[in-house]
């Protein structure tokens, strides 16, 4: 047949494209993280918030806060809020890039097939009954639990052939979200109206109140989650093939659907433990970041960590600061966006008829 | 002549159906088996039962004098790779990196060097090349066919188990398929291809093997096997085999019925 000589792989212009979406989202998150930790009641001019970091860290560089509280205000409140946007924003988008991956379907989102209320039922059970059978980390144990319960069961009910069809996977979002408000009305009808108001801040979402012994407990579960993910992206390339074709090319395809499954409830539930359902994270990130760089779940899967903590830190700042003196819940600004984005990805899957180009 | 991979008394059953009922087919190095036989004969149980993927309720299927169940995945795969009929994939990779994941069992090898090398060449021996950088699902159904076949090449694999790989094929292409196929066979491989096309295996197979009912009807080299009782019994339909004027070349034609000739 025809002979070439020229490299027939779109290796160079990819990974020059990758390189720069690295580059630019990291800016991004850098950029965001030192306005959004200056912006608020008690304004701290963006260099006063470097400066403050390097005096932490021993560096005699820049200016420290003016205001006589600014320093106090910095680290006892914003700078764990954005950390914690930034957690568990890269936990909700690699959650979502990791679920379709594995369901073989773009439109899998922990929110939207029921593993976020999965897993908060799993963190309200904590909040009515009082448990505190693990510390600080009970909320996060139980939401893990609920994730995974609800990852396993979506799982096994909704794939055919090792595939998910779209409607499938909606409907049995639709079930799953419906037994698990179910159970979350009646942990609200149980509680007392301290733990009512827990539960409805819950759902709504937010990162209001952050401080830094929630981080400790998020930031180790999302890192080993991200880690995790980072480590089954080759096999997962693989597993677009199919299961069978992927099985042919050496992956063990049930162990690595363990894994996933298993590192999908560790995701959400470091997101969902401290900050309630935001949901579609986790389902706009991962496409977006397909639709830049294309597929290839080694990309992917830390830029749409990456990307997810851009996305929450920015929501984040519009949630404290787009009504004055009022903290806006972040799941509902997020839902706000990733419903309509939802309903297109949704159009457009039919246009197309499962040709995800 | 030893074989490389073989299946010894081989039953698969779903719930009542028979799919198998006790298969024995054997493959040598260097040699081109065609699976023949009609619509649910067990052609493609069979397949997967030798590719390791279905467990037989009796009897084994060993590679290199292994059972192929207790073989490690990762070996298996540096050794053997599988063409299924249908080839879908869930995300839009591009055509060059659908034949690169081909290359994934021999990561972390000294062969990996070779990757780029062996990739140029399987996407050209498919005849994919000049597509390289499409999407797949915007391909055609004999071009994903081909950027298939050009993935399964790229496992260098000694054994091959392909299942229909001409179905979505035009001729050129089915022609090419199959000679690179004997070529593989030729250099050493062990070849096991399934066809509907009576005339492309008795031109291409060192053996025909046929399937029906789940049981092994005939296997032999072609001119053996394919005969015109054996067919007709075995298609459930009128079947003639004419061989080549000179050549040493079998045409299979099914007989067309009365009604069809009166009509035209």
């Amino acid at each position: 047949m025809t002979t070439t000589l020229e490299r027939p792989t779109t290796g160079a212009p990819a990974r020059t494209r990758s390189t720069a979406l690295f580059v630019g989202l990291a800016l991004a998150l850098v950029v965001l993280a030192v306005l959004s930790a200056g912006i608020g009641q008690l304004h701290v001019a963006p260099s006063e918030v470097v400066g403050s970091i390097l005096h932490r860290i021993g560096l005699d560089w820049g200016p420290s806060p003016a205001h006589p509280n600014g320093d106090a205000a910095l680290w006892a409140i914003r700078f764990p809020r954005v950390v914690m946007a930034a957690l568990v924003g890269a936990a909700l988008a690699t959650g979502g890039a990791l679920m379709q991956g594995v369901f073989g379907n773009p439109l899998a989102d922990p929110g939207v097939v029921g593993v976020s209320s999965g897993a908060a039922v799993g963190a309200c059970t904590v909040i009515v009954f009082g448990l505190a059978f693990a510390g600080p980390w009970t909320v996060a144990t139980m939401a893990f639990v609920g994730g995974l319960l609800t990852t396993i069961l979506v799982y096994l009910t909704a794939r055919e052939n090792g595939r998910t069809e779209v409607v499938t996977l909606v409907l049995t979002g639709v079930a799953v979200n419906a037994v698990a408000g179910a159970a979350l009305a009646l942990l609200t009808f149980l509680g007392d109206t301290q733990a009512r108001e827990q539960i409805v801040f819950w759902q709504l979402g937010s990162l209001n109140g952050t401080r830094w012994p929630y981080v400790a407990v998020v930031a180790p579960i999302v890192l080993l989650g991200i880690g995790g993910a980072v480590a089954v992206a080759r096999r997962l390339d693989l597993l677009a093939l199919g299961e069978r074709s992927a099985r042919h090319l050496g992956v063990d395809v049930e162990r690595l659907r363990v894994v996933c499954i298993v590192l999908v409830a560790l995701l959400t539930a470091g997101a969902v433990a401290f900050c309630g359902i935001i949901a579609f994270v986790g389902l706009v990130v991962p496409h977006l970041i397909r639709m830049a760089v294309g597929p290839g779940h080694r990309v992917l899967i830390p830029a749409s960590a990456l990307g997810g903590a851009v996305l929450l830190l920015a929501a984040d700042l519009v949630a404290r600061t787009a009504v004055p003196y009022a903290d806006l819940p972040i799941g509902m600004l997020t839902a706000l966006v990733g419903g309509p984005f939802f309903f297109w990805l949704i159009r457009r899957t039919r246009r197309s008829a499962g040709g995800w180009a | 002549m030893s074989a490389v991979l073989a299946a010894h008394g081989v039953h698969v059953r779903f719930g009542q159906a028979r799919i198998l009922d006790g298969v024995d087919v054997a493959v040598a190095a260097g040699e081109l088996v065609a699976l023949v036989g009609p619509n649910g004969a067990g052609k493609s149980t069979l397949l997967s039962v030798l590719s390791g993927d279905t467990a037989p309720d009796e009897g084994r299927v060993e590679l290199d004098a292994v059972d192929v169940r207790a073989m490690r995945l990762d070996q298996l795969a540096r050794r053997r790779a599988v063409l299924l009929q249908e080839n879908r994939l869930s995300f839009p990779f591009p055509v060059a990196d659908v034949v690169r994941m081909g290359r994934a069992p021999w990561r972390g090898t000294a062969r990996e060097d070779a990757d780029d090398e062996v990739v140029a060449r399987s996407l050209d021996t498919a005849d994919v090349s000049h597509l390289a950088a499409r999407r797949f699902p915007t391909l055609s159904g004999g071009e994903k066919a081909r950027t298939s076949f050009a993935r399964t090449l790229a496992q260098e694999p000694g054994v091959l188990l392909l299942d229909e790989p001409t179905a979505a094929l035009d001729i050129r292409h089915q022609e090419a398929l199959l000679d690179e196929a004997r070529r593989w066979a030729r250099a050493g491989a062990s070849v096991v291809v399934v066809l509907h096309d009576l005339t492309l295996a008795a031109a291409y197979a060192d053996r025909v093997v046929v399937l029906d009912s789940g049981r092994v009807r005939g296997d032999g080299a072609p001119a053996d096997v394919l005969t015109s009782e054996l067919l007709t019994d075995v298609y459930r339909h009128p079947i003639e085999v004419i061989r080549g004027p000179g050549v040493d070349e079998l045409v299979v034609l099914p007989v067309r019925t009365a009604a069809l000739l009166e009509t035209r």
